[in-house]
């Protein structure tokens, strides 16, 4: 992982015109568990595949609310991720408390962003390790965004981060177009197919290992979990098995504590 | 010259400027009344609001419905009245965050409370009263002071015509003075809810215009506004 | 070092402010004067601004205080339209943030001496707005609207002309009203003048007149004794 000497300062770049330390932090995002986003026009779901450290532990949160109209999935360090959905939760009520009005979703996608950018300029500072999903629904209709380490964020129909994220942007890539007119519950088989892609071959979707969060228009944001899901999960209806093969690229996001696999 | 001098003395004597001395407080009047029945409350309250002898508006909602279930009814300043309810749901959203569940009635009454004497040497100049149903189902009333201090109940009117009302509650919802003690079903709550507004606003300057009343059940909770005397 | 210092009154002020509902949106009027005590001290001074491209305010109280606001208001505004992510700030809005403004200067006993009207497109769904905020942050909605002297003298004009009549008042109709009433005004406020400016919003979006002289009739004045005239 070394690459050269410049990539243990935040504020050197390399004579290849990069910064390495921004670009592992990038590197965390993928260690977490993959969360997987889709829209169509009225509606934003996002979908996560849950870990847990082993049965004696329970599996760990991917999805927070933010407001009634927004909620984001998490791929990364937790510990980051928490001070984001706090710093996002309060912007949110200030907006209602100032205005009386929700924070429109690409003001808060933009501010994080310059939070993050802040982190990848000043000496003394680290890059969050995290990256977020925000969907949200507001005035001008339903917004999935992806956030990332390095400040970068994006306006998705449909996107999915971390580990083995490439196979299910894969699969939504192939099928993106028929999501602007698809019902919630299309969007959810889609994502839960998508998220499925980004298993490990002997492993499956289950109650437990799956959240679904639903925005929209005139849906409160909620997230669905546990016995819940199962309804979601029957919808897939072909077995459960992944459509593609482990591509093998991927980083193995189980057995051994790999440093940065902290949303566990 | 001097004659005309003599002439500017005016019969009517020029008033010195009128010295503005701020005051952050205001009233702008209006009466609030909860009762609690054995699986349901009723919180009411008018919708004028006043300055003075002047009416603001016929339609300013001084009752509270709260995201976690319960309603409050606010008197006095309306603007303080406003900015503790916005106080309040803010906690009321943190407590979501950090416990995925609502708030109790109950841990609300005593949070009012704690947030009315945090600005003891600043108050908020309110009057509230709290409905809706404690963890058993049963209905639930707490009023309060400016400063917070509380009470539990099963009945309370307050504001500017509170001390016309509540004798009227003791004897109605009460049964002090009578012989019979009937059980209270909602329908009847309602009906002396609608006696003593129409009541007050007959005495009171101050009440008028609109009664809006939340009926809070397990079922949700009803809102519904009733015609008051306009003058 | 210096004592910090706050206002304890208004110093150069603007007399009444009116506002209406009617079919097509909503419609604000005022004079130009700015007095200096009793002094007519500036007779040119608009009171009604523009906010963004829905809303419309007129204050009265200190002028430089409103000028403030009117500078706190379009720096939000720039901010707003800079983010160019469809989202603008309504009527509603506004008013909300001018309630929180002026109850916060409020409570730091450091005012900003206003009562201001805020009218416009309500929000994103459309609908009129007609609101008021003044300086103890206390605020309310209401079909007629008049500050200050206005409140006492025009509002049971403007009462009687547009409630219940909201939606089917003319725009013809609604300018005899305001012009009306500015009239009465002049007649009896000694600190207001006839030359009036009046704003509008509706769908074809916000349009404020050139200053424009009322016309007055004072051959009555000529049979009046005892304010100065003499036998």
């Amino acid at each position: 992982m070394f690459r050269n000497q410049y990539d243990s300062d935040i504020t050197i770049w390399s004579p290849q015109g990069r910064i390495h330390q921004v670009e592992y932090a990038m590197e965390a995002v993928k260690q977490g568990s993959a969360c997987v986003g889709l829209r169509s026009k009225t509606h934003v779901v996002i979908l996560a595949l849950k870990r847990s450290p082993g049965e004696l532990a329970s599996y760990q949160k991917k999805l927070m609310r933010i407001d009634d109209h927004m909620g984001i999935a998490i791929a990364g360090l937790m510990s980051d991720a928490r001070v984001l959905s706090t710093y996002m939760r309060s912007e949110a009520m200030k907006s209602k408390l100032m205005f009386d009005r929700p924070l429109p979703v690409y003001r808060i996608v933009a501010a994080i962003g310059d939070k993050a950018q802040v982190n990848t300029q000043r000496y003394g500072r680290r890059p969050y390790g995290v990256g977020l999903l925000v969907a949200g629904y507001d005035d001008a209709g339903p917004h999935l965004f992806e956030c990332a380490p390095s400040g970068n964020f994006f306006d998705y129909y449909a996107v999915s981060i971390g580990a083995r994220s490439q196979s299910a942007k894969t699969y939504l890539e192939k099928h993106f177009e028929s999501f602007a007119d698809a019902s919630v519950d299309d969007l959810i088989t889609h994502g839960l197919r998508a998220l499925r892609d980004t298993l490990q071959q002997d492993k499956e979707l289950d109650i437990k290992n799956c959240s679904i969060g639903i925005v929209g228009k005139g849906v409160k944001y909620h997230s669905v979990d546990g016995e819940a899901v199962q309804k979601y999960l029957d919808l897939l209806g072909d077995g459960n098995t992944t459509t593609t093969a482990d591509d093998g690229n991927a980083p193995a996001d189980n057995g051994g504590a790999a440093p940065m696999d902290t949303d566990q | 010259m001097f004659a005309y001098e003599q002439q500017q003395q005016s019969s009517c004597p020029v008033k010195a400027p009128v010295e503005h001395r701020f005051s952050p407080y205001t009233d702008n009047g209006g009466t609030t009344l909860a009762i609690a029945g054995d699986d349901f409350c009723v919180i009411a309250g008018d919708t004028r609001q006043s300055e003075g002898y002047s009416i603001n508006t016929r339609y300013a909602p001084k009752v509270y419905q709260l995201s976690n279930g319960a309603v409050l009814a606010t008197g006095g300043m309306y603007a303080d009245g406003v900015t503790l309810v916005k106080m309040i749901e803010q906690r009321l959203e943190w407590y979501r965050h950090a416990h995925a569940k609502e708030m109790s009635c109950g841990a609300l009454a005593q949070m009012l409370s704690t947030i009315l004497y945090h600005k003891r040497m600043f108050p908020y100049y309110v009057w509230n009263t709290l409905g809706g149903l404690d963890e058993e189902g049963k209905g639930a009333v707490y009023s309060y002071d400016p400063v917070g201090n509380y009470e539990k109940h099963k009945w309370n009117c307050s504001g500017s015509a509170g001390h016309l009302v509540q004798p009227f509650l003791d004897n109605q919802i009460g049964f002090s003075h009578q012989r019979e003690k009937p059980t209270l079903t909602m329908e009847r709550v309602v009906q002396v809810t609608k006696d003593a507004f129409t009541s007050a606003t007959e005495r009171d300057i101050y009440t008028g215009d609109y009664l809006e009343m939340f009926l809070v059940t397990k079922e949700g909770i009803q809102k519904t506004l009733t015609d008051l005397k306009k003058d | 070092m210096d004592p910090t210092t706050r206002t304890q009154q208004p110093i150069v002020t603007g007399t009444s402010v009116l506002g209406i509902k009617y079919k097509d949106g909503v419609m604000l009027a005022a004079d130009t004067l700015a007095s200096y005590g009793s002094l007519a001290r500036f007779r040119d001074v608009e009171r009604l601004i523009k906010v963004g491209g829905t809303t419309i305010i007129g204050a009265s109280g200190d002028i430089s205080d409103f000028q403030y606001i009117t500078h706190l208001l379009e720096k939000i505004l720039i901010k707003e339209s800079n983010t160019e992510d469809g989202h603008q700030l309504y009527a509603r809005h506004i008013h909300e943030y001018l309630g929180r403004l002026m109850y916060g200067r409020r409570s730091k006993h450091n005012p900003l001496w206003n009562s201001i009207i805020v009218g416009g497109i309500k929000d994103g769904e459309g609908g009129k707005f007609l609101g008021f905020v003044d300086l103890q942050g206390t605020t309310y909605e209401s079909s007629t609207i008049a500050t200050g002297y206005g409140s006492y003298i025009a509002q049971p004009l403007l009462r009687k002309a547009v409630e219940g009549r909201e939606d089917s008042l003319t725009e013809e109709e609604a300018i005899k009203v305001l012009d009306d009433c500015m009239r009465v005004l002049f007649y009896r406020d000694a600190r207001s003048s006839n030359k009036i400016q009046r704003a509008t919003v509706n769908a074809s979006g916000v349009t404020i007149t050139d200053p424009y002289d009322l016309e007055t009739e004072w051959g009555f004045a000529e049979s009046i004794r005892g304010y100065g005239a003499t036998d």
